[in-house]
């Protein structure tokens, strides 16, 4: 049975089982790797999609859950203006060193910051704190975020 | 030039970056619907390894190192472009094939990235190929306009003869330049000349990690490719009994089970399934000899083998004479196993023909994986090709090859080429693991300085099985590495080691390897020391420094930067590290708050790093920013433990992490210098624990002499 | 002499008159109808297999009633071999193991006769003439028939003998007087076979029989009286059972199953989980999974019509209300707990989101639950300490243990907050607390 998903504004078709957790499809089904494979149980952000713009991790998103929902991965974030901001901002803070669950992150706060504009550390606390950087990258992610939310890049 | 065809017969696959530089990884499958891509340094200005430049004046770096987060693709690309006089929108980079001959690193022979040394072991061979090729350049053009050499110079990929204001661009002269004799100890530049060095140059290959462009090794995708799951004897050492693969097989998109002695694997159309699959496999495992190991056995036989004496290391002045007087202090600190766990889980893509074998993974071993893979696949090592692939965070997990020998065992079992993907519990259920280590340390204060210093190291010698012609007279020169290279002026002094290997668990380097024990173990006897000697902990370290400079240097300004001496509210302390790590030299000082029930509030970092020539001094930063994070998660939450032979711990739920909600803020200081490049991806991992420690002892009273911190000693009222 | 009569009569009649009042009803005396003995009820056949098994094999037959007593779950140690025992019940005067039956002849039950089955399954009498703690419910059992039980040893004797030996109690005096237990018994363990009520409907008539022979949902969910029997005045009003609260199944409307709908019952013992009432765990997560979820659909059926009929209880420790959804923002609704909402931005926001509604899936969706809603958070802090695993039919769902690596501190703040924020009324846990239910959990 096909399964009908809209990824990036585009619609994909293709069989799943229902139960296939959402990163799983996009890595493996349909070839988008961009979104990364952390942990498996939701405590490590690595595999963040954005589900009708809010911030979900996808290892444990089962695939039936968001047929009729609109998707967005790390491949396609930079075309939303929260997302974009972010991008550069982080580019700007050289925030990345792996760069690994930096998908994640990016998601993370192109999320907070389209549903908070002009976040604070609390709210940084909030909306990140589900994301795990084993590189330590923490302090420049919240310098980053209040980047893009300050306008001040280049 | 075998290396070099073996590179350019490659197709690359390349992005367009933003900035306009270009990063190329070899990935020619993932790209088979893509234009194939022409190697376009075939037959152009190649001086050496490292420097492919076409008559575009493109420009190609081989990376004999590789880039798990630390920023070598940068700086290494910087100090070939330095030296190259390069243009540095030009530059691009490639991983290096592997190949020791070529791309050995200088300090092991191998092909190896670790021990913080990729900008202390190619500073000079580098410096050097890039003057050589600049010199190759500047002879092209020189004889070219039939001028002196001495009479040109090279700048941002061109040669110019200023007299007569004729200029050539690098694209231009490649072939010529090709046609040159290098020349023979050329001479590098003098760093007031520098150009790249030392600017924090933006990171060539972040750009494709914020948009989920950059290929890590779990990536790889190839036409057929399946994927599996592998499950290894949750015991060390056991086997694989009995295996039931009935429901598995049942499970829709599984294609295949595979048994090998220690471990079994389900392959299926993706992840899912192959997951799946595994949970649905009744396994029986002939547990062995080890399944009635616990971390207490383990602790009780490292205690044990630390009461005895220990191979001498260093011993200068009489330390039995300077023990018997003065006023004793004596110590044990212990540390416990720790997993990697790195960000990217364990994976490698394999596929197995009758006599080739292909490899897509990131690694720290280049060579080794492919020696490694040569001998699990039987097939002699010139069969085997390694594709490099961006690591997302080694930290010491992808110096060993394990996982791709895996991978080649499964991958021999079926022809299609598959991808081996650990689960996290695998991940940190399987991995080679920092050992425990005693650290034993007897000491004596007289006048209000240390008058004698007897350090020994009890732990596993983790370089007698992973390098066992460094492992000589039975000292793991890493185990004991900043013991014996104590910053301190210590007049009778005295390092032993005793060889202790943990039974049944494997382990392996970590992020900040041997000096992660040593550091600790100094700094907090320090702490200790100077409060038995009524002294504040910098002003008794200052008074033992004075034959080390840039120590002193350092720990004077972290003192100033960290308000070091001001008035804090109760439970709240400071405490200091400094430490000689990796031939840098840094002073740390954290800030911590206990609250009434022991729970650690980290409010503030600062450190000072003097690490030589900083290539990149941003980098420097970050490195120490991050290192100091990952000691940090370490000494609040790290810790494995074994029950029944097996680990207990299996993902970030029980093997907890620091978060951003946790961090503090972290205030980074790079002193200038113009000495010789040190260390600097490890060194904030070793500053952080004893930092830490020595905060909460100040804060509480409490003297914590194991880690990971036990917040229950630390409530009010309680002393450890 | 006369006195010394006079004073014994007044005590026997004390002590009849105390056991009186502590035995109190026994489980089916709140339906009050006319009871029959089974071979004349004529109306249905409230024992055995539902129909499509009927003609099924005895030990096809067992496997179902094994399932629907749910032997497994207390016969096996987690990743053990399954019926091997090993279990640890920890109670508060020392750890009772369940015991081996696999017809293994040394360590298990292979020496069994029919009789000393029955006798130890609905008499709790062991094959050595020792007795049984009644940590095994064969105070329900006794309701069972002789040929349901039989069919349960058929099938328990078709499994592959286990030799495994189940670890020594660890009783503390009195308790690991086992001949006491013969007292008890005489008490509390009225040897009676299952009587059907001809005033109920059949359906009611084979819900009963699963409910309190079987399924022994009593067990759990009613109150324990002085003599560690259930106290049927009270009849599934909820209790603390191993650590986890088994919240009140009875018919009130505030914290019962009152305001259930079939669906919402059917749903949530077939699968673990009712919409807006949240999912199985614990204890009930196991039955769900081991037992009911086996079920045959008329079988569910039947027991939520038995459901249906038990008086309301009312529980007083619980809100009359549950809560609604919270705020989405984590900066409005209660935000009291700094170190609980810490843990929980870390370690939680991510699958049950900041307003108890979960963003990737419904069973995550804390919003409506007793756990969240319970001032004590048993279930809150239990479930966080062990985690749960559940098998659905759309696959495993599973939250992980944090009690490993979180602290007896960190683990009562978070219920605080997650109880404050998502329940009616906050807890106020401590670290002593989650210690002790870390204590109580059994394995």
């Amino acid at each position: 049975m096909a399964t009908k998903l809209t990824i990036n504004g585009e619609t994909k078709s293709f069989d799943a089982p229902p139960d296939m957790p959402l990163l799983w499809v996009l890595r493996d089904i349909l070839g988008m790797t961009g979104t990364k494979f952390g942990c498996g149980i939701a405590q490590c952000g690595a595999c963040t999609v954005h589900v009708d713009g809010k911030a979900v991790r996808s290892c444990v998103l089962p695939v039936s859950a968001v047929e009729n929902r609109a998707i967005t991965t790390i491949e396609h974030i930079g075309s939303t203006p929260a997302g974009s901001k972010v991008q550069k901002a982080w580019l700007e803070a050289e925030v990345i060193q792996c760069g690994y669950c930096q998908s994640g992150q990016i998601m993370s706060a192109a999320a907070l910051l389209a549903s908070t504009p002009k976040p604070d550390d609390a709210d940084i606390d909030a909306a990140m704190a589900g994301n795990i950087c084993r590189c330590g990258t923490y302090v420049r992610i919240r310098e980053a975020i209040k980047l893009a939310a300050n306008g001040r890049q280049s | 030039m075998n290396a070099h065809h073996d590179v350019s017969r490659r197709a690359l696959l390349t992005g367009g970056l933003a900035t306009g530089f270009l990063l190329a990884f070899h990935l020619p499958l993932r790209a088979a619907n893509e234009p194939e891509q022409k190697d376009v340094t075939d037959g152009k200005f190649a001086p050496n390894a490292f420097i492919r430049i076409d008559e575009t004046g493109r420009t190609v770096l081989m990376m004999p190192q590789v880039e798990m987060g630390q920023g070598t693709y940068t700086s290494i690309s910087a100090v070939l472009a330095e030296e190259l006089d390069a243009d540095w929108s030009k530059v691009e980079v490639q991983h290096a094939p592997p190949n020791d001959k070529l791309y050995g690193n200088p300090t092991f022979g191998l092909q190896v990235t670790g021990n913080s040394n990729s900008i202390r072991a190619w500073w000079t061979p580098l410096r050097k190929a890039g003057a050589t090729a600049r010199a190759m350049l500047v002879q092209a053009a020189s004889s070219q306009w039939g001028v002196e050499p001495s009479s040109c110079k090279a700048s941002k990929g061109e040669v110019a003869h200023e007299a007569s204001g004729r200029k050539l661009g690098y694209g231009e002269l490649a072939h010529a330049a090709q046609g040159q004799t290098p020349p023979k100890d050329v001479a590098v530049k003098d760093p007031k000349d520098f150009v790249l060095i030392g600017q924090p140059l933006k990171r060539l290959d972040t750009p494709d990690k914020v948009n989920g462009k950059a290929l890590y090794g779990i990536d790889a995708i190839l036409p057929d490719m399946k994927i599996a799951a592998i499950a290894n004897c949750p015991v060390f050492g056991g086997k694989v009994g009995k295996v039931d693969d009935s429901a598995a097989m049942r499970v829709t998109g599984v294609r295949k089970v595979v048994v090998l002695d220690d471990a079994v694997a389900v392959i299926g159309d993706h992840m899912w399934a192959a997951k799946k699959g595994l949970e649905a496999l009744k396994i029986a495992w002939n547990e062995g000899p080890n399944a009635a190991i616990t971390t207490k056995d383990i602790w009780q036989n490292l205690r044990e083998a630390s009461a005895k004496a220990g191979v001498v290391a260093k011993s200068t002045g009489d330390i039995a004479k300077a023990l018997a007087s003065g006023d004793r202090f004596e110590a044990a600190y212990e540390l416990p196993f720790l997993a990697h766990a790195s960000m990217e889980p364990v994976n490698a893509t394999v596929r197995v023909t009758k006599d080739s074998c292909e490899i897509w993974t990131g690694t720290q071993i280049m060579t080794r994986v492919q020696s490694e893979a040569a001998k699990a696949a039987g097939l002699p090592v010139d069969k085997v090709i390694v594709n490099q692939h961006l690591l997302g965070g080694g930290f010491g997990r992808k110096l060993e090859p394990d996982m791709v020998v895996a991978a080649v065992r499964i991958a021999k079992q079926v022809d299609y080429p598959v991808k081996v993907i650990w689960t996290r519990e695998e991940d940190i259920q399987h991995d080679v693991y920092r050992p425990v280590y005693r650290d034993q340390i007897t000491a004596s204060l007289a006048d209000g300085k240390v008058s004698g210093w007897k350090y020994k190291v009890a732990g596993s010698a983790v370089l007698a099985r992973w390098l066992p012609p460094a492992f000589q007279k039975g000292i793991d020169i890493d185990a004991i590495d900043a013991a014996v290279d104590a910053p301190y002026d210590f007049a009778n002094f005295h390092v032993e080691y005793v060889r202790a290997e943990p039974l049944s668990v494997p382990t392996g380097f970590w992020r900040g390897v041997g000096p992660n024990n040593n550091v600790f173990a100094v700094e907090c006897a320090m702490d200790e020391l100077a409060r038995k000697a009524g002294k504040d902990p910098i002003e008794f370290r200052r008074a033992m420094l004075t034959k080390n400079p840039r120590m002193l240097a350092v720990l004077n300004q972290v003192a100033e930067k960290s308000g070091w001496g001001e008035k804090l509210p109760p439970r709240v302390g400071r405490g200091v590290c400094v430490q000689p790590s990796f031939a840098s030299f840094i002073a740390t000082v954290v800030e911590a708050e206990i609250d009434d029930i022991g729970e650690i509030v980290l409010r503030r970092v600062t450190s000072v790093v003097d690490t030589g020539i900083a290539v990149n001094p941003d980098t420097v930063k970050a490195q120490i920013e991050g290192g100091l994070i990952f000691g940090l998660t370490a000494a609040l939450y790290g810790e494995i433990t074994i029950d029944k032979g097996r680990v207990q711990q299996s993902n970030f739920h029980d093997y907890r992490m620091m978060r951003i909600n946790e961090t503090p803020k972290i205030d980074v200081t790079v002193v200038k210098s113009g000495e010789a490049p040190g260390g600097i991806g490890e060194a904030g991992v070793n500053a952080g624990p004893p930092a830490l420690r020595n905060a909460i002892l100040a804060a509480s009273g409490v003297a914590l002499r194991r880690l990971p911190i036990d917040r229950t000693l630390l409530a009010v009222g309680k002393k450890a | 002499m006369r006195i010394l009569a006079r004073l014994v009569v007044i005590a026997i009649v004390a002590v009849a008159l105390g056991v009186f009042i502590i035995r109190g009803p026994g489980p089916l005396d709140f339906a009050g109808g006319t009871k029959v003995a089974l071979a004349d009820y004529r109306a249905g056949k409230p024992t055995g297999v539902p129909a499509k098994l009927e003609t099924a094999s005895l030990v096809e037959r067992g496997e179902y009633l094994a399932k629907a007593a749910d032997c497994m779950v207390c016969h096996t140690k987690p990743g053990e071999k399954e019926y091997a025992g090993g279990l640890a019940f920890k109670l508060p005067f020392g750890t009772l193991y369940s015991t081996n039956i696999t017809p293994d002849k040394d360590t298990g039950i292979g020496n069994y006769s029919d009789q000393d089955f029955l006798n130890a399954v609905q008499h709790g009498k062991r094959r050595d003439g020792a007795r049984l703690y009644p940590a095994m419910p064969y105070t329900s059992y006794p309701l069972m028939t002789d040929e349901d039980v039989l069919a349960v040893k058929a099938y328990l004797f078709s499994l592959p003998a286990v030799r495994v030996k189940a670890p020594e109690n660890t009783l503390s005096f009195p308790f690991n007087q086992r001949w006491a237990m013969t007292f008890w018994s005489a008490v509390f363990n009225p040897d009676t076979r299952f009587a059907p009520d001809t005033s109920k409907s059949p359906e009611w008539n084979r819900g009963a029989y699963l409910a309190e022979a079987l399924a022994h949902c009593g067990e759990c969910h009613t109150p324990r009286n002085l003599g560690f029997a259930l106290d049927n005045r009270k009849k599934f009003a909820g209790a603390i059972t191993a650590g986890w609260h088994a919240f009140n199944i009875s018919s009130d409307k505030a914290t019962g199953l009152g305001n259930w709908s079939d669906a919402d019952l059917i749903a949530y013992l077939s699968l673990g989980h009712a919409a807006g009432h949240g999912s199985a765990s614990g204890p009930m997560g196991e039955a769900v999974d081991h037992s009911f979820s086996q079920f045959a659909p008329e079988d569910i059926r039947s027991i939520v019509a038995y459901l249906r009929s038990v008086p309301a209880q009312p529980s007083p420790d619980l809100p009359a209300t549950t809560a609604p959804v919270a705020p989405a923002s984590h900066k409005e609704g209660i935000t009291a707990d700094a170190r609980g909402k810490k843990v929980f931005a870390s370690a939680c926001a991510s699958c049950h989101g900041w307003s108890g509604e979960s963003p990737v899936s419904p069973m995550a969706t804390l919003t409506g639950t007793w756990a969240v809603n319970d001032p004590a958070a048993t279930n809150v802090a239990q479930i966080v300490i062990s985690g749960t695993k559940r098998h659905t039919p759309d696959g495993a769902l599973s939250m992980p243990a944090f009690g490993h690596a979180y602290s007896d501190d960190e683990i009562a703040a978070v219920a605080n907050y997650v109880t404050a924020r998502f329940g009616a009324k906050g807890s106020k846990l401590t670290a002593k607390d989650v210690a002790e239910l870390r204590e109580q959990t059994a394995e």
